[in-house]
């Protein structure tokens, strides 16, 4: 199992992640002069990070309702429904009339959104216990890549910025971890099915 | 504040279809379909205007769970119905999907013609090396030694190359994907779509039911080391000699597509009757 | 036959020889001859198993009506060289009021053809073209033949100025070879000259391979995708550049599954399609034709059948692949098969049948034979009938589209790619009304009786069959038995037999209501065919309420029906 996501920083009705996350953008995006070229294109990657992240939720909530799975359904949901009010957020704070394009296909070219889970790492009889182990890796991802911003040559706005979402990760990464305590871990034999799959066409 | 936000384009859930798909969470299939979407999105496709073709298999599935047209047919001939489809309507951009049975072995045949034939269209073919329907047979792309309940020691037979396949029988365009990175096969997708002629984009999507040492296929690939290439001489060594994880464009030739024109009368119809005439 | 004096209403001529004679273009040349000097005709081919240099014969029968059947016995045999051409014995019945001509260079005619009686005239053929620089030995024929039948020099000439149109001195020797020929007819002294031509009528040449594929493209056609196959391969060789014409085209697929493929993907983007095959490409497109019934893709198949099973006899004609079409397919498949019974017919039911599959959205077989479709006929112009193509299309943004809505008629509205907010997947796993996969058994039987429904719902007017005569006794046939049918019914009549004649070209969906009005008052009817099995008799038996007692008379290909026989076989079973 890998694990990812993020979305768990408000899950957890994760009020200061969410607040951290508002902050951040506010104290940025409403500097004194407008908001720099790489500024902008910057949160629009975050955006887009946000975006990506719910949507691979969602698609993850519906695989488990076909496969008759509605623990880990709901919880994948619920991390879908936070991952949508962050690049919610995002949009209003920047005061975008409408959601950026060009957000979905290449804004990472050769890689994943760094918060969005692995779709490999699903199986139909896990456990929500593993559906937080994806999320919390999805979290550490994305904890590296704004880390990462805060090392490049990105102009300085940006980097602060950058630096703020890394903390803010950080404090989901903390939330996370708390949640799975509230989960059993999976025992051995967990994908055990005595039924041999079915055929179909 | 009030900074514009980027044009909107079209977004990839616009091909997404309300139909959930039947496949085994953590399927490679699921990010394969996604990264469909993406490409047609980046492309600019109208979905009214794209039509996705497929066999029968696992794979296969996909048409209905887009927002294109689809054509779920019968095993193996998907590339024959996407070539009659593409031929009788140029305008539409059309896609063959499936899987290694599918497309392999009951499909061999086409795979051979339709590379031959070089019509303008896209085959992605999702690898799995198994046959998942029908519960785990070995197909063309199974390694000798996997055993299974109709190969209880192993097929013994040496693994179908699909891509120098491709190549040698004249495909325009060879890549090779891999579902663990969904935004890159959307973008191989697209350069696919786009290149004229029959486009090849073999992707290794793991099954995760019957194959599930797959999972480490994600730790196996590696972005393809060279840029690719239109000299195919070039490309048979590197395709013959590649451990089969290179991911990335591996052939981008420039033969002409097969494109007769449809559509513009010379002649009335009454007009044919002259030769029979006395 | 006619009295002397009058000339014969029909002449039946054979042309044989080995490679390289040239019979065929010598017979090709006769036929439109004869159809110049205002004769109809019929010619018929057969050749050995060889690509090149085989024996061959060119077997004509000119008439002063319109032929739709050989006839029983040929009046003249010329062969060029004698090679192998007592292999067609069978084909080529002689009697005692035949003639042979051979040229005595290539010896004696063989025992089998001299033990009918038939006078032998030897003629120097080879010897008479030597002395004419550039002349050959077919034109000798073609000059000779047309001497014998009376036929005009003008009609002659014009016929090998028509094939030879480069002139120049291989015109002038074949002309001369030509009028050499018609010199030894007139040494002969034997005519079998036809009677003064009918008065002149709009006449077609043409083949029943060429009256399909244009049968086919004024019913709509525009895709053709097919694979090589004796004897359907000169139905798709004349489509090819006539589907350009007409803004279509033609794709030669790498098998027969890819064909049928091609032509549903092809009907699935709106544009009606065909293909042509015979009977081993028949058997590899079944599966796909299931899916034409499920997913409702109109295309149209024609099936020109050949002697089977597997291989068989690829050059000869037979009835045999009726089970198949009908029966062939997996699960409960509601589909059209039709089938021509005439050379002319082969357009209009082929024209009918695209209608139909379009109208229908259903895949329509027609099951045409060797026979016809190799077969080269002068006749009457086709009339120009109607049928085209008319697919019920949805309209774009429709609201709440279902693919496969449960209509009264059955049929629905059928989207097309390109047109916005209808998308759709046309699938071959049974589905609910919107195209969606479904197991379930509510689904299943909906579109089961959807399916049977739509061909249920519509009215097929007159051309379900030909029905000819009255009375208590009727003759029941199809396809090509019926000319041969037709003629052996008509010499009955004048022997004082009265009764119908019905000729089924709607084989499926059956009109049992429509038959048992064509039949009411029948008590008893043969039913005449050309397979082993008796595979028309059982469809009659499995698909019809008959009253009336059947007889059956079959016989297997690959020798064509011929009159004489089926009119014997009249007599006695109407005087049983």
């Amino acid at each position: 199992m890998t694990a990812k996501k993020k979305p768990a920083r408000k899950t957890k009705r994760a009020t200061p992640a969410r607040k951290t996350a508002v902050r951040a953008v506010k104290r940025a995006a409403k500097p004194a002069r407008a908001p720099s070229a790489a500024y902008a294109d910057f949160m629009v990657q975050a955006y887009a990070m946000e975006n990506d992240a719910r949507d691979r939720y969602t698609e993850f909530a519906e695989q488990m309702d076909m496969h008759n799975n509605p623990d880990v359904a709901r919880l994948f949901r619920k991390l879908a429904r936070i991952e949508g009010l962050h690049a919610e957020t995002i949009v209003r704070e920047m005061g975008w009339s409408k959601p950026p394009a060009r957000t979905e296909a290449w804004m990472w070219r050769h890689s994943e959104a760094p918060e969005s889970a692995a779709p490999g790492d699903l199986h139909y009889l896990m456990q929500p216990y593993q559906a937080l182990e994806l999320a919390l890796e999805s979290e550490r991802r994305a904890v590296s890549f704004f880390s990462g911003m805060t090392h490049s040559t990105a102009p300085v706005e940006v980097k602060r910025i950058a630096r703020e979402m890394a903390a803010e990760e950080r404090e989901h990464v903390r939330l996370i971890r708390e949640w799975l305590k509230k989960f059993p871990k999976p025992e051995r034999g967990w994908d055990q099915d005595p039924d041999p799959p079915q055929q179909s066409d | 504040m009030n900074a514009p936000a980027p044009a909107a384009g079209l977004k990839p859930q616009l091909f997404k279809s309300d139909v959930k798909p039947v496949w085994c969470p953590g399927c490679g299939d699921y990010t394969v379909l996604s990264s469909v979407t993406k490409a047609l999105a980046a492309l600019e496709v109208r979905p009214e205007n794209v039509a996705v073709v497929s066999g029968i298999g696992c794979s296969s599935r996909i048409p209905a769970y887009t927002t294109c047209y689809g054509f779920h047919g019968v095993h193996g001939r998907a590339l024959a119905a996407a070539t009659g489809l593409k031929v009788a309507r140029p305008d539409l951009t059309v896609l063959a999907m499936g899987g290694d049975g599918d497309g392999y072995s009951i499909g061999g045949n086409h795979f051979l013609h339709a590379c031959r034939r070089n019509v303008d269209l896209t085959y992605i073919v999702m690898d799995n090396r198994v046959y998942g329907m029908t519960k785990g047979q070995p197909s063309p792309t199974t390694e000798p030694d996997w055993d299974s309940k109709l190969a209880p020691h192993g097929t013994g037979l040496r693994e179908f190359h699909p891509l120098v396949i491709a190549l040698a029988s004249g495909a325009n365009f060879i890549a090779r994907a891999t579902s663990s990175d969904p935004n890159g096969t959307a973008d191989l997708i697209a350069q696919a779509v786009r290149h004229p002629g029959f486009s090849f984009v073999e992707v290794l999507s793991p099954c995760v039911t019957f194959r599930p040492e797959q999972r480490n296929w994600k730790e196996m690939v590696h972005p393809a080391p060279v840029a690719p290439t239109d000299d195919a001489a070039r490309a048979a060594r590197r395709l013959m000699t590649d451990d089969g994880f290179n991911i990335g464009v591996l052939y981008a030739g420039h033969r002409k597509p097969y494109r007769p024109e449809m559509g513009r009368p010379a002649a009335e119809v009454a007009e044919l009757e002259t030769e029979f005439i006395l | 036959m006619t009295g002397e004096g009058k000339g014969l209403d029909s002449v039946s001529i054979a042309l044989a020889g080995s490679g390289g004679a040239g019979v065929m273009t010598a017979g090709n040349m006769l036929l439109e001859a004869a159809a110049q000097a205002g004769y109809y005709g019929l010619m018929t081919r057969s050749s050995g198993p060889q690509i090149r240099g085989g024996e061959a014969a060119a077997m004509l029968r000119v008439a002063t009506t319109p032929c739709d059947s050989v006839d029983d016995r040929y009046q003249v045999l010329v062969a060029i060289d004698w090679g192998n051409v007592a292999r067609f014995a069978a084909e080529l019945p002689l009697d005692a009021a035949s003639l042979i001509v051979g040229d005595p260079a290539h010896g004696e005619p063989p025992e089998v053809f001299l033990k009918s009686g038939a006078r032998h005239a030897p003629v120097t053929l080879k010897d008479i073209a030597k002395k004419i620089t550039g002349g050959w030995p077919n034109m000798v024929a073609l000059g000779l033949l047309g001497g014998i039948i009376g036929l005009p020099y003008a009609a002659l000439r014009a016929a090998v100025e028509r094939s030879l149109k480069k002139g120049g001195g291989a015109l002038a020797a074949s002309l001369a070879a030509v009028q050499a020929g018609a010199a030894e007819a007139a040494r002969i002294g034997s005519s079998y000259a036809l009677a003064p031509a009918p008065a002149r009528t709009a006449r077609w040449l043409i083949t029943g391979n060429q009256a399909a594929g244009y049968g086919a493209i004024r019913g709509g056609v525009r895709f053709v995708a097919a694979y090589p196959i004796t004897p359907a391969t000169e139905l798709l060789e004349w489509m090819a550049p006539s589907l350009e014409r007409v803004g279509g085209t033609l794709v030669q697929a790498e098998d027969e599954l890819a064909s049928i493929n091609m032509i549903l993907g092809a009907s699935y983007g709106g544009v009606p399609s065909l293909t042509a095959t015979s009977g081993p490409g028949l058997s590899l497109m079944i599966e796909a034709l299931g899916l034409g019934v499920a997913a409702e893709i109109p295309i149209v198949v024609v099936d020109v059948m050949r002697t089977g099973p597997s291989t068989g006899i690829a050059t000869k004609t037979e009835q045999a692949d009726l089970n198949l079409a009908m029966y062939g397919m997996h699960g409960d498949a509601p589909h059209l098969v039709l089938a021509p019974n005439s050379v002319a017919d082969c357009l209009r039911t082929t024209q009918w049948a695209t209608h139909l599959a379009e109208t229908l959205q259903v895949p329509a077989i027609v099951l045409s034979d060797q026979f016809f479709g190799q077969a080269r006929a002068v006749l009457e112009r086709p009339e120009t009938v109607a049928f085209a193509g008319e697919r019920l299309r949805a309209a774009p943004n429709a609201a709440d589209y279902k693919r496969y809505a449960l209509t009264e008629s059955g049929v629905s509205p059928m989207a097309i790619p390109g047109t916005a907010g209808i998308t759709y997947t046309a699938d071959g796993l049974e589905h609910a009304e919107r195209g969606t996969p479904s197991s379930l058994a509510s689904d299943h039987l909906a579109q089961l009786e959807k399916r049977a429904r739509k061909l249920a719902s519509i009215d097929y007017g007159e051309d379900w069959a030909d029905l000819e005569g009255e009375g208590e006794l009727a003759v029941i046939t199809w396809g090509s038995c019926t000319g041969a049918v037709r003629e052996a019914f008509s010499r009955a009549r004048s022997d004082g037999i009265t009764g119908r004649l019905l000729s089924l070209r709607l084989l499926s969906p059956a009109q049992p209501e429509k038959l048992r009005r064509a039949l009411a008052g029948v008590t008893r009817a043969l039913v005449i065919e050309q397979s082993f099995g008796g595979q028309f008799l059982r469809y009659l038996r499995g698909e019809y309420d008959l009253d009336c007692e059947l007889t059956s008379f079959r016989k297997p290909g690959p020798l064509p029906a011929r009159p004489d026989e089926i009119h014997r076989r009249i007599l006695d079973w109407s005087r049983a």
